[in-house]
C-alpha cells in the first residue's frame, strides 16, 4: 500500500476510534458524577473557543475586526447572519487594505 | 393503521428536520470541502485520494492538517499522529453524545459515531438542550446530507480547485474561524460559560505560543471543561 494511503487509513481507524471511545469507556460506568456531568456541558463551548482564540490573535487588525462584528451580530441573529457579517468583513477589509 | 402512517409521517418530519439543519452547515463547510480538494491535490494527493480521505477521515481541520504535513514531507507516522491529535476531541463529543443516544441498536451507534463531526455535534446538543428528541432519524437527517456533500466538494475541489487564484482575498482561510466562533456563541446560555470561554480561550493562545499546533486544541479545551469540573456545584433544580 502506498503511504498516502496508509496515512489515509491510519488516520482514519484513529479518528474512528475517538469518536467510538469516549462513549465505549463512559457507558461502563452506572452513573455520572456530577463533577464530569459539568465538565462534559463545558465540552463543546471550550473545545470550540480552541479553533477561534488562536486565529483570532494571530490573525491581523481585519481578521480581529471580522471576528469582533461576527460576534456582535452573533449576539442578537442566528449563525447564518452572523457567518455571513464576519465573511464579507474579511473580504472587505482585506481588499480595501 | 393509523398509528403507522403517524408515526411514518413523524419520522418523515424528523428527517425534514435534520435536512433543513443540515443547509446552514454546507453552506458553510463548502468553501472548506473545496479548498480542502485544492490544496490536497497541490500538497501530491490524486483526486481520488482526496476524496478517500474525506470519506473516511471525514474531519475538515485534521484533513487539513494532514495534507499540510504530508506536503511538507514530515514522516508519515507524525502525519497520523497529528491527525489524531486533531480529532481527538471527538472523545468528548462521544462521551455527551452517548448519553442522548442510549435506545439506539448497536449498528445505529456504530454509524452515528462514524459521523460525528464538529456541527454534527453542536446541532445534536443544540436539538437535545431544546427538549427534542435525538432519534436516529433526525441525525441521519442532519448527516447524510452534510457526508455527500463534503465528499462532492473535496471532489470539486480537486478537480477545479486551481481556478481560485487568490484565496486570501475571498478570506477562504477565516471562514472557518468565523464559524466556529458561531457555535461557540450558540452555547452561550449554559452555565459557567463565559468563565469556559475565557479559560479555554487563554490557554489554547498560550499552548499555540509554546508548545504549537495542534496541541493548543486539546490543552485549551481540558483547561475550560476542568475549570467547570472544579466549580462549586449547585443543587439540580430539573432534569438535565
Amino acid at each position: 500500500m502506498s503511504t498516502t494511503l496508509t496515512i489515509i487509513f491510519s488516520g482514519a481507524v484513529l479518528t474512528y476510534a475517538a469518536r467510538i471511545g469516549g462513549h465505549v469507556v463512559l457507558s461502563r460506568f452506572r452513573s455520572i458524577h456530577p463533577r464530569v456531568e459539568a465538565g462534559l456541558d463545558a465540552v463543546p463551548a471550550a473545545v470550540l473557543t480552541t479553533l477561534v482564540a488562536p486565529a483570532a490573535i494571530n490573525g491581523g487588525p481585519a481578521e480581529f475586526a471580522a471576528l469582533c462584528v461576527a460576534a456582535l451580530v452573533g449576539f442578537r441573529y442566528s449563525l447564518m447572519p452572523m457567518f455571513l457579517a464576519g465573511a464579507v468583513t474579511i473580504i472587505l477589509l482585506r481588499n480595501i487594505f | 393503521m393509523s398509528t403507522a402512517f403517524s408515526k411514518t409521517s413523524a419520522a418523515r418530519n424528523e428527517l425534514r428536520d435534520g435536512a433543513l439543519t443540515a443547509i446552514p452547515v454546507i453552506v458553510a463547510a463548502a468553501p472548506f470541502g473545496v479548498l480542502f480538494g485544492a490544496l490536497a491535490v497541490e500538497n501530491g494527493f490524486s483526486v481520488f485520494e482526496a476524496v478517500l480521505m474525506s470519506a473516511t477521515i471525514y474531519g475538515g481541520a485534521s484533513q487539513m492538517v494532514g495534507i499540510e504535513l504530508f506536503g511538507q514531507k514530515i514522516a508519515p507516522w507524525l502525519v497520523v499522529f497529528s491527525i489524531f491529535a486533531v480529532n481527538f476531541r471527538h472523545v468528548l463529543y462521544s462521551a455527551s453524545i452517548g448519553r442522548l443516544i442510549r435506545n439506539w441498536t448497536f449498528r445505529q451507534k456504530a454509524a452515528g459515531f462514524f459521523l460525528l463531526v464538529d456541527p454534527q455535534y453542536a446541532e445534536t446538543e443544540t436539538r437535545a438542550a431544546m427538549g427534542k428528541p435525538v432519534s436516529f432519524t433526525w441525525y441521519m437527517g442532519l448527516a447524510a446530507p452534510i457526508y455527500v456533500s463534503w465528499l462532492t466538494e473535496t471532489w470539486i475541489g480537486g478537480l477545479f480547485g486551481r481556478l481560485i487564484t487568490n484565496p486570501h482575498a475571498l478570506g477562504i482561510d477565516f471562514l472557518l474561524p468565523i464559524y466556529f466562533l458561531g457555535l461557540v456563541m450558540g452555547f452561550r446560555k449554559r452555565r459557567m460559560w463565559l468563565p469556559v470561554v475565557g479559560a479555554s480561550a487563554f490557554a489554547s493562545i498560550a499552548a499555540y505560543q509554546t508548545i504549537g499546533s495542534p496541541w493548543h486544541v486539546s490543552i485549551g479545551a481540558v483547561a475550560g471543561i476542568l475549570l467547570a469540573a472544579m466549580m462549586p456545584l449547585k443543587p439540580r433544580t430539573g432534569p438535565v
